[in-house]
């Protein structure tokens, strides 16, 4: 009973290190991009889809956790994470990020070869090309970070439909331009933390005028790209009006941001976009 | 002042229901009533969006009086297309000019009270619209009496309005704290009352 009490208490523990609200943003991405194809639904695949997409994106946000908890210690927004604050150790959280990444990406190629691939290519971008080798070099980093970001979408689509096509990119692009209006959004409110760690972002390298100008664009595609997935899918008219409705809302967030610039329209827009995300993925996978 | 969990659940009911109307409620209709439903529920999904994401303080913003404009605006070229042909292009010319008065008489500084008179009359006849022709139709049994319902949620639009002007102007005949925790429910009860009219029509 004991040895079942703390293993619950270790578990709530590592909890935070796989950033919930991030993970099940990118998980309903993959299980939008598997329902898109308006196939009839293999429980079994979705399920499998589910837990593998979940265990690699879990396992790759504790390698990254892992890798920046110096940074995590610096930021003020970060310093309480379980690895600064010391309350996981970092040899734990490596073992239990690659653990969690290699059942992830394991399960995937198993269930289908093509379909672990885009999975493993995902965690590598992210862990390896993002984390380790860009992050703390370029505000660039962004862009890759963002195509491990429109992974898990393309997964879900490629193991739905066999191949890589083109709604599937067009899906990913959506994911890698949307990505801006939560990623940077972010920096800019917490620019003095980034400033802090010695984390090159946008905001540092080009300014805030610039920054804004650059999410502003970046919703313009990633709206673009969801209105033109949506329509190529089939996704019915009425589904269609309300994804046009929240993109309206996305691009007057983006512009407010430029034109009335503030921290409040700044944050708004970070909100909304997931909200939005969220939302596209359901309207994408009726 | 802080936004209620209740009233959050309120606000995020009141965009779920305005959004599956923009996704089922207005299908097989013309081409301007159905933009203009999309608008106005469309309006609502954002609205409410917006006041969880920014709690109250999104009243404070100098749009709040444009986006209610928009809700009985363009519900009530909808239902005027819909169902009194005759005035289908009058009411469009209304629609948009009226709207585009009262987006220029807000943004520049005009003088005197001619903005408030702009407001008032676009707002009140796009209101007396949508409270009076499905109250009207549904009475004379043009309509199912259901549509009726539509009317109902015009008067409660009208409600809204009102307190949100008492609270722009500064002079609320009830405190801020109550308009402000009343607004989230009468949105719901509104969004309700147009829904389950269009249901019923």
């Amino acid at each position: 009973m004991l040895i079942l009490r703390q293993s619950i208490a270790r578990i709530r523990t590592y909890i935070p290190l796989i950033k919930t609200l991030q993970t099940g943003l990118l998980l309903s991405t993959g299980v939008a991009g598997y329902l898109s194809a308006h196939t009839s639904a293999d429980m079994g695949l979705l399920v499998g889809l589910t837990t593998s997409l979940l265990l690699a994106i879990s396992g790759s946000t504790i390698l990254n956790m892992w890798y920046d908890h110096d940074i995590d210690t610096v930021m003020n927004r970060t310093h309480n994470r379980p690895l600064a604050a010391g309350r996981v150790s970092l040899k734990e959280a490596l073992w239990l990020g690659l653990v969690l990444s290699l059942a992830g990406a394991s399960w995937a190629l198993v269930i289908n070869l093509l379909y672990g691939l885009v999975v493993f290519t995902g965690l590598f971008f992210d862990v390896v090309v993002y984390t380790i080798w860009l992050k703390r070099r370029t505000s660039w980093s962004v862009v890759w970070g963002g195509i491990s970001g429109g992974m898990p979408i393309l997964a879900g689509r490629v193991l739905a439909v066999g191949q890589i096509d083109f709604i599937g990119l067009l899906l990913m692009t959506a994911v890698l331009f949307w990505i801006p209006t939560h990623t940077l959004t972010f920096c800019i409110h917490y620019f003095d933390d980034y400033r802090a760690a010695r984390v090159p972002t946008f905001v540092s390298d080009y300014g805030f005028e610039a920054t804004r100008a650059i999410i502003a664009l970046s919703a313009i595609v990633a709206a673009a790209s969801i209105a033109v997935a949506g329509v190529m899918i089939g996704v019915q008219a009425g589904a269609l009006r309300l994804m046009a409705v929240l993109s309206s809302g996305l691009l007057l967030l983006s512009f407010a941001s430029v034109f009335r610039p503030s921290d409040r329209a700044n944050f708004s827009l970070f909100k909304y976009a997931s909200v939005y995300m969220l939302a596209s993925m359901i309207l994408l996978s009726l | 002042m802080k936004i209620t969990p209740l009233n959050r659940v309120l606000l995020l009911s009141t965009c779920l229901l305005a959004g599956y109307q923009v996704v089922a409620g207005i299908d097989g209709l013309e081409n301007v009533p159905t933009i203009a439903y999309t608008i106005a529920f469309g309006v609502l999904v954002m609205a409410g969006l917006m006041i969880i994401i920014l709690g109250y303080d999104a009243f404070d913003s100098p749009v709040v009086v444009i986006v209610s404009t928009i809700i009985p605006l363009s519900l009530s070229l909808g239902l005027v297309w819909e169902h009194s042909s005759a005035m289908r292009f009058t009411y469009l010319a209304f629609t948009i000019l009226g709207l585009l008065v009262v987006m220029l008489t807000r943004s520049l500084s005009v003088p005197g009270r001619l903005a408030t008179i702009v407001l008032a009359l676009v707002h009140g006849v796009a209101g007396m619209v949508v409270f009076l022709l499905p109250s009207i139709l549904a009475a004379q049994g043009r309509m199912a009496p259901g549509f009726g319902l539509v009317g109902l949620g015009g008067a409660l639009i009208g409600l809204g309005g009102l307190l949100l002007s008492f609270l722009k102007t500064g002079r609320p005949i009830v405190s801020r704290e109550i308009i402000l925790g009343i607004l989230p429910g009468l949105l719901l009860l509104m969004t309700i009352a147009f829904v389950s009219g269009f249901a019923l029509a």
